[in-house]
C-alpha cells in the first residue's frame, strides 16, 4: 500500500529553492508513496514564535493546523520549521484545550524528510547517484530536539560515487538563527565563516544539509568568500542520478 | 529602555587575538568535558536525578530554608538572611567594626560579584584580596570575570605578565612563575587576614554543611586561616540531604573543566569545635535573595535558579564564543547570563540580550542539571515585546508581523506577494545569481544586515507551488 504523503516544503523552499522541494517529491514517489502540495500551506510562524510575536504566530499556526488536519502524514523539508510544528505549536496553544489536542495529533503525524525515510518506510537507498566528495553539518534543531544524527550519514553512505567525510565540530551552528542572522550580523557572520573553515578543512566540494535555511546562510557566506563549495539539501542528492 | 546590542560586540568579533584566545580555551574546555563524560555512561542518569533534585528544592525552597538555618546554628554557626547587596555589606561592615578587622581575603564567588562585595569593603578603607589566581589577575586589572569558572580565560599569559609588571614590577611570561609569584604575595595575606569570605557551590540543609569546590587550595586556605569565616550564597544554592552531594559533584567538575572531581572539595559545618586544632572562630552564612525569590515566581522560567555554575553553556555557546564574557551586560554572562540577567534586573533593562541567541541548543545539552535555556529565552522574548507592545515602543516591528501574519493566513496573497518579490528583486551576480550588494534605498534593515556579511538569495523567477502546478499537469489527470 502506497503511502499518502503531504508535502509541508516551507516558505523558504517555496521561494527560494523550489528545486529541493521536487526532489523531495521525486524521493518519496520513486518508493511508491503519494505525494500531494495542499496550496493552503504557507509558513510555520516560526519568525513570529522566535521573535517573541506570540499572537501573531498563534494566528498563521492555527492557519498550518488547519490545512494540514487531514493529512496522513506530513514530510517537512526542514528540521527547523518541522520542530516548530511537533515541538512548539503546544506552547502557543497551551491554554486552548481544543487546539493543544489538534496541535498534539499534528505533531504525531509530522516527519522531517530524512527521518520520514529512515524511521517511517525504512529504506535507506534511493539508488542515487553523485560523483564527488560531502561533508555534513548537522543542523541544531534536527539534532537536538529531533534527534537526528545517524540518519542522513546513513542516507549518504548508500550513494553511489559519494564520499562523505566528517568535518570537525560539525554539530557547530552555521550562524543562521533566523532573524538572529540580521539582528546580530556580525556575530552570524562570524559563526559562518568558522563552519566555513570547517567545511573546507575536508576538502569537500558540497556540503549537504536538511535544513535549506542553514545552506542559505552558508551558501551567502561562501560565496562571499569567493569559495566554490557547493550546497546541497539531503533531497537534492538523493534525488540525483 | 534600547534595544540596540552594545556596539562593542562588533569590535571583539574583529578582534583576532582576541577571537582565537577565547575560541581556542573554551574549544579545550569543551574537549576535556567531552572526554570526561564519555567515561560515565550513567551521565544522562545523573543529569535527570539531578534536574529533579533541584526542582523538588526550588519548590520547597521555604522549607529548606529554614532547614538549613536550625542545622548551621546547631553547630554553633549563624546564618544572616541578606535581601540585596547593602544589607550583605551592612553585616560584613558592622562585623569587621566590632572585631576590628582590616584586612580580607576571597576565594572565588561569583555571587560576591554579584553585589561587588570589593567595592564597598574598599569605600571602607578595608583592604579585600582575591585568592583566586584568576579573580587575583582580575583584581589587578580592575576587570570583570570574563568566565564563570575561568575569570581570566581571555588573557594570554603575555598579558598576564604585562598586568604583573605594571602592579608587581614583574616580568615573568611563563604560567608556573607567574603562579609563584602571585601564591607568594597570598600567602602573606592569608596570614594575616582577619576575614575569610568564601562562596558556596553547595549548602547541604540536612547537614547545615557549606561545600566549596575548587582547584587551588586558597578556598581552604580563606575559609580556614583566618578567625572569622563567612560564606555566601545565593539561596538557591541549597541541596536537600548530603547524599544528593554525590550526583552533584560528579556532574559538575566533568561539565566544568572535564575533571572527575575538583582537586579540594570542603565541607565547612560550623566554627572550630572544642578539641579540634583547626578552623575559625566564628562562622556565618549569609543567604542572599538579590532578585532570586522574584525569579522563583515564574514557573515555566523558575527552572533558571537550577544552575549549579558550572560554566559549560558558556563554552559550548557559539555567540559566546564569538562575543566573548564581557560584551554581556551582567557578570553572568553566556546563555545562563543571557536567562539571568533579564529575570533580575528586569525585562526592560537590556532587552536585546534574549534575542543574541540562535537557538541552537548546544547549552541545553550539555547543561548538568538539564535548564531548557533557549525555552527560557524564548519566554524572555515574548516578554520583551509584551513590554515593548505595552509602551509603544515596537510601533514598526508589530506592524510589520501584524501585516505578516495578516498574509500568511491568505495563500493567494502570499503567493502574490511572492511573485512581485520575484520580479522586483535586483539581478543577482551574473555567474552566481545572488545578489552582492544593494544601494540603500533598496536594502531596509534586515536585507542590509544580511548584505552585510553574505550575499543573498534572489527569489525563485518560478515558486514551487508554480513548479508543482506544472509538474502535475505534465503527469496527467491526478487520480
Amino acid at each position: 500500500m502506497p503511502r499518502r504523503v503531504s508535502l509541508f516544503v516551507t516558505c523558504i523552499v517555496d521561494q527560494l529553492f523550489p528545486p529541493v522541494g521536487l526532489a523531495i517529491a521525486d524521493v518519496l514517489e520513486r518508493k511508491g508513496c503519494e505525494v500531494e502540495f495542499l496550496e493552503a500551506q504557507t509558513c510555520c510562524a516560526q519568525p513570529a514564535f522566535n521573535s517573541g510575536y506570540r499572537d501573531e504566530a498563534r494566528e498563521v499556526a492555527r492557519h498550518f493546523i488547519e490545512t494540514f488536519r487531514d493529512a496522513e502524514y506530513v514530510i517537512a523539508a526542514s528540521g527547523s520549521c518541522c520542530t516548530m510544528v511537533s515541538h512548539h505549536y503546544e506552547d502557543l496553544f497551551a491554554g486552548d484545550a481544543h487546539m493543544l489536542k489538534e496541535a498534539h495529533r499534528l505533531s504525531a503525524r509530522t516527519f522531517e524528510f530524512s527521518a520520514f525515510l529512515t524511521d517511517i518506510l525504512n529504506v535507506d537507498d534511493f539508488g542515487a547517484r553523485y560523483d564527488g566528495v560531502v561533508t555534513y553539518h548537522d543542523s541544531c534543531h534536527a539534532l537536538r530536539e529531533l534527534g537526528i544524527k545517524n540518519g542522513p550519514r546513513r542516507l549518504l553512505s548508500k550513494v553511489r560515487g559519494l564520499t562523505l567525510k566528517e568535518m570537525p565540530a560539525a554539530e557547530e551552528c552555521c550562524g543562521f538563527g533566523g532573524t538572529f542572522s540580521v539582528k546580530f550580523a556580525s556575530v552570524s557572520g562570524a559563526m559562518a565563516r568558522t563552519k566555513i573553515d570547517s567545511i573546507e578543512s575536508t576538502g569537500a566540494g558540497a556540503v549537504v544539509s536538511i535544513d535549506s535555511s542553514c545552506l542559505m546562510q552558508l551558501r551567502g557566506a561562501l560565496l562571499r568568500a569567493g569559495s566554490e563549495i557547493k550546497t546541497l539539501h539531503l533531497a537534492e542528492v538523493l534525488a540525483s542520478r | 529602555m534600547s534595544s540596540s546590542y552594545p556596539i562593542q560586540i562588533d569590535a571583539t568579533v574583529h578582534d583576532p587575538a582576541l577571537q582565537k584566545a577565547v575560541y581556542t580555551a573554551t574549544g579545550r574546555l569543551m574537549d576535556m568535558r567531552r572526554n570526561a563524560v564519555a567515561l560515565v555512561p550513567q551521565f544522562e542518569e545523573l543529569r535527570n536525578h539531578a534536574n529533579a533534585v533541584k526542582r523538588h528544592t526550588i519548590g520547597h525552597l521555604d522549607h529548606y530554608l529554614e532547614l538549613v538555618e536550625r542545622n548551621v546554628e546547631a553547630h554553633g554557626g549563624e546564618v544572616v538572611f541578606a535581601q540585596d547587596s547593602t544589607e550583605v555589606a551592612d553585616f560584613i561592615l558592622t562585623l569587621a567594626k566590632q572585631k576590628g578587622a582590616k584586612l580580607f581575603v576571597k576565594s572565588k564567588s561569583m555571587t560576591t560579584e554579584e553585589i561587588h562585595l570589593n567595592s564597598r569593603l574598599e569605600a571602607h578603607q578595608l583592604e579585600a584580596v582575591e585568592t583566586d589566581l584568576g579573580e587575583y589577575i582580575l583584581q589587578l586589572a580592575d576587570e570583570r570575570p570574563y568566565h564563570i569558572i575561568a575569570p581570566a580565560l581571555h588573557y594570554t599569559r603575555h598579558d598576564v605578565a604585562r598586568i604583573f609588571e605594571k602592579k608587581l614590577g614583574r616580568t615573568e611570561t611563563e604560567p608556573s612563575d607567574q603562579a609563584m609569584i602571585a601564591r607568594a604575595v597570598l600567602r602573606q595575606k592569608f596570614l594575616d587576614a582577619d576575614i575569610g569570605i568564601t562562596g558556596a557551590n553547595f549548602v547541604i540543609a540536612d547537614s547545615g554543611a557549606v561545600v566549596v569546590v575548587e582547584n587551588e587550595g586558597n578556598a581552604r586556605l580563606t575559609h580556614s586561616a583566618p578567625k572569622i569565616h563567612i560564606a555566601i550564597a545565593g539561596i538557591e544554592k541549597i541541596i536537600p540531604r548530603a547524599q544528593d552531594l554525590a550526583v552533584f559533584l560528579a556532574l559538575l567538575g566533568r561539565s566544568a573543566t572535564g575533571q572527575a572531581m575538583s582537586v579540594y572539595t570542603s565541607f565547612v559545618s560550623g566554627p572550630r569545635r572544642t578539641g579540634e586544632v583547626d578552623g575559625p572562630d566564628e562562622f556565618y552564612l549569609i543567604l542572599l535573595d538579590n532578585g532570586r525569590t522574584k525569579v522563583l515566581a515564574d514557573e515555566a522560567k523558575r527552572q533558571s535558579l537550577y544552575c549549579i555554575r558550572c560554566g559549560a553553556c558558556l563554552n559550548h555557546c557559539p555567540v559566546y564564543r564569538k562575543i566573548g564574557g564581557h560584551n554581556y551586560p551582567w557578570i553572568y554572562s553566556g546563555p545562563i547570563g543571557a536567562i539571568l540577567t533579564p529575570q533580575f534586573h528586569g525585562i526592560d533593562h537590556d532587552p536585546w540580550l534574549p534575542f543574541a541567541s540562535s537557538l541552537c541548543g548546544a547549552c541545553a545539552e550539555v547543561c548538568p542539571v538539564k535548564i531548557d535555556i533557549p525555552r527560557v529565552l524564548l519566554e524572555l522574548r515574548r516578554d520583551v515585546i509584551e513590554s515593548k507592545t505595552a509602551a509603544g515602543a515596537n510601533k514598526l516591528e508589530r506592524m510589520v508581523f501584524r501585516m505578516w501574519a495578516w498574509a500568511m493566513k491568505r495563500p493567494h496573497m502570499y503567493e502574490r506577494l511572492g511573485k512581485m518579490a520575484a520580479i522586483g528583486a535586483p539581478r543577482g551576480d551574473a555567474k552566481t545569481g545572488w545578489i552582492k550588494d544593494l544601494p540603500g534605498f533598496l536594502a531596509p534593515g534586515p536585507v542590509a544586515g544580511w548584505l552585510q556579511e553574505r550575499d543573498l538569495p534572489r527569489p525563485a523567477a518560478h515558486s514551487f507551488r508554480e513548479l508543482w502546478r506544472e509538474r502535475q499537469k505534465k503527469k496527467g489527470p491526478a487520480t
